[in-house]
């Protein structure tokens, strides 16, 4: 029911669900999981920098975004719903 | 453009994507047409050579290149002073981050040489001979330093120091020191403690992976010329003419739109020619002496100062339950940088479990320089390294649970839905059916003998979108030129031009595919990352369609009817409605034609950022015998099944996979760097680096799979990479399972199996005794 709740609730406030892990929690201050309210990648990246100062300058060296599983890299307005899962992770280049 | 989602991939009727045409790059290759790095010679050209450092850590005091200069013949010579040094920050290049910084010192040392072959002086000369004559000129004065080539003596705390600077990111608090570890990372999902009080069986071990060279064919070569007015044309062989582009006019001080950069045919890179080496030197020794300058590495030089990727060691430790569920699994990764930070262990740490549906899982990478060439992207970089080592102890998990190692993954595979290790849930993707492919071929059923095995092993790789630029020119007989910025490596002007032509509804044989220069298009991002028959591909399609919106409008023109009772099909523009039956088609040939009539010359475009690359998943089963009384690993049989999504040229796609298959087998049992006690390369040469060759391999036996990737208009996922993450673990699970010994160190060659072959028995008879 308490998630049901907080479901429509980000939906009614287009708040994102940002999971961070690993290096990008350390530089959260340890938080895992918290609500963003950001309509694509540019306008989450500059919620989830003036949130966490120490975390503004990694957000452009190199990390892409997964909206609901899927993998957005430099692709600043690419549309994130009400509700979304969204995790960072290191961008990937390849051989 | 329509959205690719809404586009069915199983409804449509395709007429030449899927099919095995003759590659449109064949008759030049085979009769010597093509035109390779090396093959370019102009008139006026100078002879470019690097002198390189004798030593693998030295500080250079000064260099006095006087005689050099003075010696008749030669026109310039230049050192890092030539070159714009630059700030340590990553900032982007393309869809890059570089640090420039490290970078300008990469091609040409400053204050130290970090690696034996790293370059500290250039000259340009009428001829070769002059030019080494030359490099003996120059006067080096160096002070020798305390090396390090090996991973973790690199990391204890009085190791010699690399980079004066480097403080280690990525721990906290931040370190008072600096060190050779540039970088900590970490992954990490459920509670892994709790995993492995769960299990049942518990298996860890610790593995030692060496650096392996691309061993592309093609050395590095290039061919530069600097005009008085500062205009610039670079001739090179290279994964990205765009990102050469970025990097040089970075390190030279030019503006972007000065310098022209032109790809030439590539005898392979695999990862190794997304940097530059000789690229700026020669723009450099040009500009100094106002001649167009070539420039050829010899193989040595591409081993001391090219490539590699890392050695590493690594710490694996995976829980299951009786039922063969994994309920745990940690990874340390130490990945060796070579002389400037960047190993790529973070995607080494984002691979190790992908291919499973695990709840806990911990994976910390550390990024370590070392007195080695910097390390450059390797097939699937870092991959390799990382599923080695899981794969490994996945196969140990299996005996001692008494599970078929297929069964056991088939219990713990990633499907569609399964939260990645790394974070994300990935969409459709295809190990299961991979693994099932895998388990019904007639090789998993071959019956073995004394001193055979069987090995399994799955692989994970991501692969990548990104900028990406198409253009179709239509002719005016109605052929089409189809201009691509991605060099073509793996085949992809054949791929390209299938998708164009059936997007168009002509003939294969009416599409012309080519390699645009950086003035033919706007930026491209590299041929890496498994990314360009995605990539291109999709805007190619783009392109094609376009193209194809043009050629209606101008139908409905002609016809004088409206745009929306004009359809394009099989070539030709139709018209819908109550005139239909009195109007004839008119065919791509017709339209074109009478264009300059009807508008105007008619060209498709698409520029796009592609998004939405699907991963690529493969399954490995190989067969070898060993040699009890050499050590000597034969393979007997190798099979590779992957998921291709959509194979555009199923023969091509085969090739990556066989490919991939023989490179890992050279990695698992032959390759290495061998270094003596001053830091120097003893094995420069592929006589004695010894890369498999026909008569070491059987045929590779392939199974394509076909998950195809929603977000691609064909349904493509990139398979250039994940073939080379499987045999190293697969191998070794093979010998395991022939000889009873699991080797954790590469290369499993001759030498080491017999010694381990030898101290088991010696174990077995003490024991006997």
């Amino acid at each position: 029911m308490r998630s049901s709740r907080a479901r429509a609730r980000r939906r009614r406030d287009h708040l994102a669900r940002v999971v961070l892990s690993g290096t990008l929690q350390q530089l959260a201050g340890g938080a895992s999981e918290l609500e963003v309210e950001a309509r694509d990648v540019r306008q989450l990246l500059r919620a989830l920098g003036q949130r966490f100062p120490e975390l503004a300058p990694h957000l452009d060296s190199g990390y892409a975004i997964a909206i609901d599983g899927e993998i957005f890299q430099d692709a600043w307005f690419a549309p994130i719903g009400p509700d979304s899962e969204v995790h960072l992770v290191p961008a990937i280049r390849g051989g | 453009m329509n959205d690719p989602r809404t586009i069915g991939l199983t409804e449509r009727k395709l007429k030449i994507v899927g099919t095995r045409p003759l590659r449109p790059d064949g008759v030049d290759k085979v009769t010597g047409r093509a035109k390779f790095g090396a093959d370019l010679h102009v008139a006026n050209m100078l002879i470019g050579k690097v002198l390189r450092s004798p030593h693998a850590h030295a500080r250079i005091r000064s260099i006095d290149v006087s005689k050099a200069q003075a010696l008749p013949g030669v026109k310039a010579v230049i050192t890092s002073a030539d070159l714009c040094d630059l700030p340590s920050e990553f900032i982007p290049a393309g869809e890059m981050m570089v640090n420039y910084r490290d970078m300008t010192r990469n091609v040409m040392a400053r204050e130290k040489a970090l690696y034996e072959g790293h370059a500290v002086a250039a000259v340009a000369a009428t001829n070769e001979e002059t030019a080494a004559q030359a490099l003996k000129l120059i006067q080096v004065d160096y002070e020798v330093l305390p090396h390090v080539l090996d991973v973790a003596k690199a990391m204890e705390p009085d190791a010699p120091l690399l980079h004066e600077e480097m403080y280690t990111i990525g721990v906290e608090p931040k370190p008072a020191k600096p060190s050779n570890i540039a970088k900590r990372v970490e992954f990490a999902l459920g509670d892994v403690a709790a995993g492995f009080a769960q299990a049942d069986v518990v298996v860890e071990h610790e593995f030692t992976t060496v650096p392996v060279h691309q061993g592309y064919i093609e050395p590095h070569a290039c061919l530069a010329t600097v005009s008085e007015d500062g205009q610039a044309e670079l001739w090179c062989t290279t994964q990205g003419q765009f990102i050469v582009r970025s990097f040089c006019a970075k390190l030279l001080g030019m503006e972007l739109s000065k310098l022209r950069v032109t790809a030439s045919e590539i005898g392979g890179g695999f990862g190794g020619k997304t940097v530059v080496y000789l690229e700026p030197l020669a723009l450099a020794l040009s500009r100094k002496s106002g001649h167009p300058v070539k420039m050829v590495m010899s193989r040595q030089e591409v081993f001391q100062a090219s490539g590699p990727t890392s050695g590493a060691k690594i710490w694996v430790k995976i829980g299951a339950s009786r039922a063969g569920r994994i309920t745990a699994g940690e990874a340390v990764l130490k990945y060796q940088a070579g002389a400037f930070q960047g190993s790529p262990v973070q995607p080494g740490c984002m691979c190790a479990f992908a291919p499973y549906d695990l709840e806990n899982v911990k994976v910390v990478g550390f990024d370590v320089v070392v007195n080695r060439p910097k390390v450059a992207a390797y097939r699937a970089p870092g991959g390799p390294i990382a599923e080695f080592a899981v794969e490994s102890v996945i196969d140990e998990i299996a005996k001692r649970l008494g599970l078929d190692p297929i069964e056991l993954r088939l219990k713990n595979a990633a499907k569609e839905g399964t939260k990645a290790a790394y974070g994300p849930k990935f969409g459709p993707i295809g190990l299961v059916q991979t693994l099932e492919a895998a388990r019904s071929h007639a090789n998993y059923r071959v019956p073995l003998k004394a001193n055979q095995g069987r090995g399994v092993a799955s692989g994970f790789w991501f692969n990548i979108g990104g900028d990406t630029c198409a253009t179709l020119n239509l002719t005016e007989d109605g052929t089409v030129t189809l201009v691509a910025g991605t060099p073509d490596i793996g085949g992809s002007r054949a791929s390209l031009a299938m998708m164009a032509a059936e997007e168009l509804g002509i003939e294969l044989e009416k599409v012309r595919p080519i390699i645009g220069d950086t003035s033919a298009l706007g930026y491209n991002f590299l041929t890496g990352g498994s990314r360009v028959t995605f990539s291109s591909g999709m805007a190619v399609v783009e392109a094609a369609r376009d193209m194809v919106r043009q050629l209606r409008e101008r139908a409905a023109k002609i016809w004088e009817i409206p745009l929306d009772d004009v359809v394009w099909e099989d070539g030709c523009a139709r018209a819908l409605g109550s005139r239909s039956s009195e109007i004839k088609p008119l065919s791509l040939a017709d339209i074109a034609k009478t264009a300059g009539k009807t508008g105007g010359p008619i060209v498709g475009n698409a520029a796009i950022n592609a998004q939405g690359a699907g991963p690529s998943l493969a399954t490995h089963v190989v067969d070898v015998e060993v040699d009890p009384e050499t050590g000597k690993v034969t393979i007997l049989r190798y099979l590779a099944v992957q998921d291709a999504g959509k194979a555009v040229h199923p023969s091509y796609v085969e090739g990556q996979m066989q490919g991939g298959a023989v490179q890992g087998i050279g990695w698992a049992l032959n390759e290495e760097y061998i270094y003596d006690e001053n830091g120097r390369l003893q094995n420069p040469g592929f006589l004695d680096y010894r890369i498999p060759v026909c008569s070491d391999v059987p045929m590779i036996d392939t199974v394509i799979v076909e998950v195809p990737n929603p977000r691609h208009p064909y349904g493509v996922r990139g398979v250039g990479e994940t073939p080379i993450v499987p045999p190293m673990a697969a191998i070794a699970n093979a010998v395991e399972s022939a000889i009873g010994i699991r080797f954790t160190e590469l290369p499993m060659s001759p030498p080491r199996v017999l010694a381990a072959i030898d101290a088991k028995l010696a174990s077995q008879s003490k024991t006997a005794a």
